[in-house]
């Protein structure tokens, strides 16, 4: 027998590893639970962890893409790049804020008023946000602070990118500016957006804004590897962006600083264009600021200075400004007369310098009157009493027709400014639509001298001469030099087919379903399609402009050049401001006794060299009186700068 | 009386040291260098503050388990009212004037160390049951006295502890009890009364929890509830561990852990330092050091020949493996955060005393074991 004792032990023991036995199968089954959570985070989900763990040490900081430059069309720099020392403070990582600014305003030298703006902005900034204390140091303010770095902590000098433009207002205008991007900017621009970093610059206006996607370039990325406050521990990648594209354009920088010292101290505009190849030499308007005034911000005062001028600075009046084309429309009007078989061009009409049609008073520049004129003489003496006549038997819609054909009425460039204007060429049509009235004869009068309603802004006047200088053909304008573009020699030849053409359909003409036909199955328009029914219409008229110039009695023959390789042809234009009341004719005050804003706005188109044209251009003084006295002589000069450099032009051309 | 004469009295010192299991040392030993390279590591790859004291109090330790393990075993039965007696002393005076950390009053100042004598107790209630489970008959275990007088003895420590406030060592010390209460012997139905007591009650506890408590809880459940506040610590902790792979990102390369991703990384998140460096493969060579290491405990539990050793082994066994379960189910994100060391691994000198103790008897359990103790 097993005493009872032992029994008692036995059970015991018994009990206790039994109850062991069960707490081992537990431990087995957590050990294999844990291993088994291990394995699940570090083998199969291993990978989402890595970038986990990547992401918390990892920061990335995007710095400010480089922009692309702009080059004139012989590869001169005309918006570029300039290195720009900043000094930039991080509160954040400033122990003794107050001190470090006192110290700084100590080397710098800036006063007190700056000094409480920086505090007042540090309060409604992030901490960690940066705060730009100065924008612009000098290379000595620099390295000065560099030399006392030890004892500015905190305190980051830093070398930033910075627009420059080297011919200052020359081309406010053509490129606009750049300026911090805005709330606006973000919300409209998804690139700007996308590559946005703080002080970030981007197109304001003009050309500028226009290419801003090309331009903008990409952000260069510097991988840090931060610890779990932030601070970075050390660099591990740095990924370098791409500058923006660079934009050739077809100015001539020469001839655009040429067209600024012109206008100085003018309101006007002045466009030059290849009657060719469509290329933009130069365009101007005046008066223009200085878009270097932008990079640092402008002071308000400066900028309000600018805003409030009354000669309208930040206006391109180029594209923008709508004016009456006063006498300049002549040449169309003569042309569409006779595209139209209206008139023979050696119909009489006698000028009195007056005229009474349906009751109304109509009056010629020239208070004696001219005499009896013909359409040659009209154009070249400017006749307004020819041209009511010619409008009255012409009427309005025919006209229009013909000057929208010649670049009236619609967008020179395109896109390529954004509040480019269109202008108004008006038919009895538009004004039902728009004005919900019926024409009145006497309108069709005044818009034959280029008055009323009709409006064109500087560039289309250009253009219209550019395409009756090339002999009436169409050409696309362009100021962005393009990839693959023609050549004068192939676009003159192209023109040529088309004159060929065009002359043997004229010859056909009595067989109109064969034209028809034709028509039909053209489905693709030739590209420098002619704009004329007739070539000779068009020799007429740009004979009658040559006179003009050339010929004594011409309106604008004081301002000729008789040297054969700088000669040109063109026409006046005076446009009335406001209408002349019978007294103010009979006063016939001289310009300077006008007060400036009642002032006639003068105009002169031209193109040239006479043989062999090659090049057309506008020019309007806002209220500058007459043209032939205000605009021919700018005219003059600027022509024989343009056919100077019509040498290196070429050059250039072949290069390109 | 001659067996125990001739078998543990007169053993000679080479015969003890034969008696010692050599592999438990060996893998007590590689736990505590790696211990040491770990918190090298997370030193940043420098000896210093941290690197040098745990490598110190290693060394320290474990030469005072060798001196306990030479001791007979008798004498820890008879020391072992004393030990429990000192011990819970000792919490009253933390309790009372003790120092103020990160908000709970846990340890004491004795000048050359600061002692958690909570730690302590995790061992103190496991050798204080084990004695007082030694003679009761497998009959009378069952009665009311002897269910009673050990709650009295487990309660008053548990209580001592939460009022620190540290909740995750009195959860500890609760359940070292609770296990020898269970290897002892005590009717199943009990357990079950009481679990579904706690169930029940749970929500009514829960409410008594402090906030920053019922916050872990709830970011346990969720912890991208609050990423950057309660629920930061799991989120890094995984990611860490996560991001190890099967090879861990190479010794002192571990970037959560240097870059300070990691929060606690000296002591409860440890292991999580130690497996985002050396990946699954070192992870499993912990776990398996671990396995031995209670598998030899339990294995000199079997072949003691007193019920003291016995129970010890085994309560021992039990709860460092409950600390190890609870250690890295939570920084694995399988529990709630609740402050809990990892045995040998974590930084923390009461932690390693404590350990090291349990260690000393195990092995004087192993060296006399067939010293009967009436």
């Amino acid at each position: 027998m097993i005493s009872g004792g032992h029994d008692t032990g036995f059970n015991k023991l018994k009990t206790i590893n039994r109850r062991m036995f069960i707490f081992s199968a537990a431990k087995a089954v957590i050990f294999f639970g844990i291993v088994g959570r291990l394995f699940s985070l570090q083998i199969s989900e291993n990978k989402k962890y890595l970038t986990l763990s990547d992401k918390n040490r990892l920061r990335e900081t995007r710095l400010p893409p480089i922009r692309g430059e702009f080059k004139d069309y012989f590869g001169n720099t005309i918006a570029g790049n300039l290195k720009v020392y900043q000094l930039h403070v991080i509160p954040e990582q400033v122990e003794d804020f107050r001190s470090l600014l006192i110290r700084l305003r100590d080397i710098l030298k800036f006063d007190n008023k700056t000094l409480s703006k920086i505090f007042a902005k540090k309060k409604t900034q992030k901490p960690w946000e940066t705060i730009v204390i100065s924008e612009n140091l000098s290379w000595d303010e620099f390295s000065k602070i560099n030399f006392y770095l030890h004892e500015l902590p905190g305190a980051k000098p830093v070398i930033t990118v910075g627009r420059s433009y080297p011919y200052g207002e020359s081309y406010t205008h053509v490129l606009g500016y750049v300026s911090q991007a805005s709330v606006n900017d973000l919300v409209n621009n998804k690139v700007i957006k996308e590559r946005n970093v703080p002080g970030l610059r981007v197109g304001k206006s003009g050309l500028e804004k226009k290419f801003e996607n090309e331009l903008i370039g990409t952000n260069s990325i510097q991988r840090y590897e931060v610890n779990a406050f932030g601070k970075r521990i050390n660099q591990i990648d740095f990924k370098e962006g791409s500058k923006g594209q660079t934009i050739n354009l077809t100015i001539d920088t020469e001839i655009q600083k040429l067209t600024s010292d012109l206008l100085r101290d003018k309101a006007g505009s002045i466009s030059v264009m290849d009657i060719y190849t469509g290329d933009i030499i130069a365009m101007n308007s005046s008066p223009s600021f200085d878009p270097n005034l932008f990079l640092y911000g402008i002071d308000e005062k400066l900028w309000n200075s600018i805003k409030s001028d009354p000669l309208n600075p930040l206006l391109n009046k180029t594209v923008s400004g709508l004016y009456s084309p006063g006498s300049t429309i002549k040449p169309i009007v003569a042309l569409s007369a006779l595209e139209n078989d209206v008139i023979r061009p050696d119909k009489q009409v006698k000028c009195e310098g007056k005229v009474e049609m349906y009751g109304e008073k109509y009056h010629c520049w020239k208070k004696k009157g001219h005499g009896f004129m013909s359409l040659k003489n009209s154009i070249k003496q400017s006749c307004d009493i020819y041209f009511y006549e010619l409008a009255r038997l012409l009427g309005v819609d025919r006209l229009s027709i013909t000057a929208k054909k010649f670049g009236l009425g619609t967008k020179v460039l395109g896109e390529y400014f954004e509040n480019e204007k269109e202008g108004i060429v008006p038919s009895t049509e538009w004004k039902k639509e728009i004005l919900g009235q019926n024409w009145y004869l006497g309108e069709t009068f005044i818009t034959g001298i280029g008055q009323g309603y009709i409006q064109t802004n500087p560039l289309q006047l250009c253009l219209m001469t550019a395409q009756l200088a090339n002999g009436g053909y169409k050409i696309y304008p362009k100021i962005r030099v393009g990839q693959n573009q023609k050549s004068y020699e192939s676009i003159k030849r192209i023109m040529k087919e088309n004159e060929i053409e065009a002359r043997e359909e004229a010859k056909e003409k009595d067989n109109a379903l064969i034209k028809a036909t034709e028509e039909f199955l053209k489905v693709e328009k030739k590209e420098h399609q002619p704009l004329y029914r007739n070539p000779e219409n068009i020799n007429f008229v740009l004979d009658a402009m040559f006179k003009s110039t050339n010929e004594i009695y011409g309106t604008s023959y004081s301002s000729r050049i008789d040297d054969p390789k700088y000669q040109f042809a063109g026409k006046t234009g005076t446009s009335q401001v406001k209408r002349i009341t019978e007294e103010e004719r009979e006063l016939d005050l001289d310009i300077s006794q006008i007060p400036y804003k009642n002032r006639d706005h003068a105009w002169f188109i031209a193109f040239g060299p006479y043989e062999n044209p090659r090049y057309a251009m506008s020019v309007l003084v806002e209220h500058g009186g007459s043209g032939s006295k205000a605009a021919a002589p700018i005219a003059q000069k600027l022509m024989r700068a343009v056919v100077d450099r019509h040498e290196e032009r070429t050059k250039r051309n072949i290069m390109v | 009386m001659y067996s125990n004469f001739s078998f543990t009295n007169q053993q000679t010192f080479f015969q003890k040291l034969r008696s010692i299991d050599y592999l438990l040392l060996i893998c007590i030993l590689l736990v505590g260098s790696i211990s040491c390279f770990a918190m090298y590591s997370t030193d940043g790859g420098e000896v210093l503050y941290h690197t040098k004291n745990h490598a110190i109090r290693f060394a320290l330790f474990f030469t005072l388990m060798l001196v306990i393990s030479f001791i007979n075993i008798k004498m820890w039965f008879s020391l072992s009212y004393l030990f429990y007696g000192v011990t819970l002393i000792l919490l009253l005076w933390a309790s009372l004037y003790g120092i103020t950390a990160s908000g709970s009053q846990r340890w004491i100042n004795l000048y050359f160390i600061n002692l958690q004598p909570s730690e302590l107790m995790k061992i103190a209630i496991i050798v204080c049951f084990a004695k007082y489970y030694h003679r009761a008959q497998i009959h009378s275990i069952n009665k009311f006295t002897n269910i009673f007088v050990p709650l009295v003895i487990l309660i008053i420590p548990i209580f001592l502890v939460i009022t620190q406030p540290d909740l995750g060592t009195s959860i500890l010390i609760a359940l070292s009890g609770i296990m020898v209460l269970w290897l002892a012997g005590i009717n199943i139905k009990y357990f079950v009364i009481a679990s579904i007591t706690f169930i029940i009650s749970a929500p009514f506890i829960i409410s008594f929890l402090k906030p920053y408590q019922k916050l872990r809880i709830l970011s346990f459940f969720n912890p991208d509830r609050d990423p950057l506040g309660a629920g930061y610590q799991i989120i890094q902790s995984k990611i860490a561990v996560g991001s190890g792979g099967l090879f861990g990102k190479g010794f002192l390369k571990g970037t959560q852990g240097y870059l300070e991703f990691l929060p606690e990384k000296h002591t409860d998140f440890i292991f999580t330092l130690y497996s985002e460096e050396f990946g699954f493969l070192g992870s499993l060579l912990l776990l398996i050091l671990y396995a031995i290491i209670i598998y030899r405990i339990i294995n000199i539990g079997m072949i003691s020949r007193s019920y003291f050793s016995k129970l010890f082994c085994y309560g021992f066994a039990s709860s460092i493996f409950i600390y190890i379960a609870v250690n890295m189910s939570m920084v694995l994100g399988l529990l709630p955060i609740v402050g809990s060391p990892l045995p040998i691994m974590s930084y923390g000198g009461s932690s390693m005393l404590a350990t090291m103790i349990g260690f000393g008897i195990v092995m004087s359990s192993r060296i006399y074991n067939n010293q009967i103790i009436s």
